[in-house]
């Protein structure tokens, strides 16, 4: 059977205009946008060489000659979908700022040491239960040029496939407790308090590897709903 | 009540973790390499039917270029067959997947070596033109946005069925335009996010 998509789901999702948010200013569309119904080729997709995934892509700390500085942290969790079901063998990706809030990239001029031993790049495929699981360093907060004195919270980003080209999420992962929540206009952007509070890890103790590393769970649920069965499935 | 996790912004330096081998100079001192998931040549060696370029620059509403924009492309094969993840295609294009990801580089500019992909069914057992999906994400979207490519030179477009539903001046925007010469074949397909002659977004 093949599932549903209601466009309900999408209502937590921040609005494409937010300017708090500056750049979305320029960059949303001003055109109300065409509804159109779901089609073979929305509801398939997206497929990709499994190959490309290596063993360890998903251990940030082992990609270098050295160990990144930084605290060391385990991220695990389940991709669902909005019945619960887990979505295995999917693609997650994640990247991520280091220890001192830096990106590797050029463009990033925050004057904050990089990590000869730290990129920042992981992915994984979730296994038959939807589980996934990172090893990495926790990010720093870096400041950003959206107005005067703005700091990003700590946060990873993610990369999720799912089953369709319509379950294809990029989202950020925040870190519980953080002080800059009610400065960051990303955050934000999600006007829903309980929404917002699903873009949150949760610190686990119970996965806290002693001696080793803090562990962080988070969920990640996407689209899809089982379908309604149509009326000539009825007996 | 949805329980699913809000979108967020792709932000500015996605493209060392997602588009790494990409159009981006992200790491102008080669100091920091990783391997590449999904790329913009969707080619395989197996891949069947006209092998086609597509390019295409993506601009704001001030129609500047958008140089950290990320383009997703999803496409069934010469033949109008899905790879669908959780099917198997049997035949040739077994190896194709029709998926590809394109990074912008510093002038807006994105492209895709692929295949003309074959009509596939649409609703109600109509046949749709040759299309691709696309999606696109950057710094200042909050979520993704998705439009379609369809090939100037397919008189299909006419009966499209998606197409109809789209107001006959707008459609232009969603073309991509055979370019004289060039082989294999160019096709122009440029995206603007905002403004008068806005591309056509869809609500899916
Ligand atoms: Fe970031």
């Amino acid at each position: 059977m093949s599932l549903i998509y209601p466009k309900e789901s999408l209502s937590a999702y921040p609005k494409h205009l937010s300017p708090e948010y500056r750049s979305t200013v320029k960059r949303s569309p001003s055109k109300p946008l065409i509804i159109v119904p779901h089609t073979l080729s929305e509801l398939t997709g997206p497929a990709f060489g499994h190959d490309a995934i290596q063993e360890n892509d998903n251990d940030l700390t082992k990609q270098h000659k050295g160990e990144p500085l930084g605290e060391r942290i385990i991220v695990h969790g389940q991709v669902l979908d909005e019945d619960k079901r887990p979505v295995p063998e999917t693609l997650v990706e994640i990247w991520q700022a280091n220890a001192c809030g830096r990106y590797v990239h050029n463009v990033d001029q925050h004057p904050a040491p990089l990590d000869p031993n730290f990129t920042g790049a992981g992915r994984t495929l979730t296994d038959k239960n939807g589980y996934y699981k990172f090893i990495t360093v926790k990010p720093g907060a870096y400041p950003w040029g959206n107005h005067p004195n703005a700091w990003r919270p700590n946060h990873i980003h993610f990369s999720v496939f799912g089953q369709s080209f319509l379950t294809r999420l990029v989202t950020q992962m925040y870190f519980p407790g953080d002080y800059l929540f009610p400065f960051d206009p990303i955050f934000n952007s999600v006007t829903d308090e309980k929404a917002r509070a699903r873009m949150i890890s949760s610190f686990d103790l119970e996965n806290t590897i002693p001696d080793w590393a803090l562990c962080f769970r988070w969920n990640i649920v996407l689209r899809g709903r089982e379908a309604t069965p149509l009326d000539t499935d009825k007996h | 009540m949805s329980e699913i996790t809000p979108s967020q912004t792709v932000g500015p330096f996605f493209a060392y973790g997602l588009a790494p081998n990409g159009r981006c100079h992200w790491d102008p001192n080669g100091s920091y390499s990783w391997k590449e998931t999904v790329g913009d040549n969707l080619i395989t060696p197996d891949a069947t039917g006209q092998k086609i370029r597509i390019e295409g620059r993506i601009t704001d509403g001030d129609g500047k270029p958008i140089n950290d924009a990320m383009i997703e492309i999803w496409q069934a094969d010469g033949q109008g067959r899905y790879a669908h993840a959780r099917g198997e295609k049997p035949g040739p294009n077994a190896k194709f997947t029709g998926f590809g990801r394109s990074a912008t580089d510093k002038d807006g500019v994105f492209s895709f070596d692929t295949v003309k992909p074959g009509p596939v069914p649409g609703p109600g057992g109509k046949p749709q033109a040759p299309h691709i999906v696309v999606c696109i994400f950057s710094r200042g979207m909050l979520r993704q946005i998705y439009t379609r490519l369809y090939f100037s030179d397919e008189a299909a477009n006419a009966a499209d069925p998606i197409l109809a539903l789209v107001p006959a001046d707008r459609r232009g925007s969603l073309i991509a335009h055979k370019q004289a010469g060039g082989s294999p074949a160019v096709y122009r397909f440029d995206i603007r996010v905002q403004g008068e002659s806005e591309t056509v977004f869809f609500d899916i």
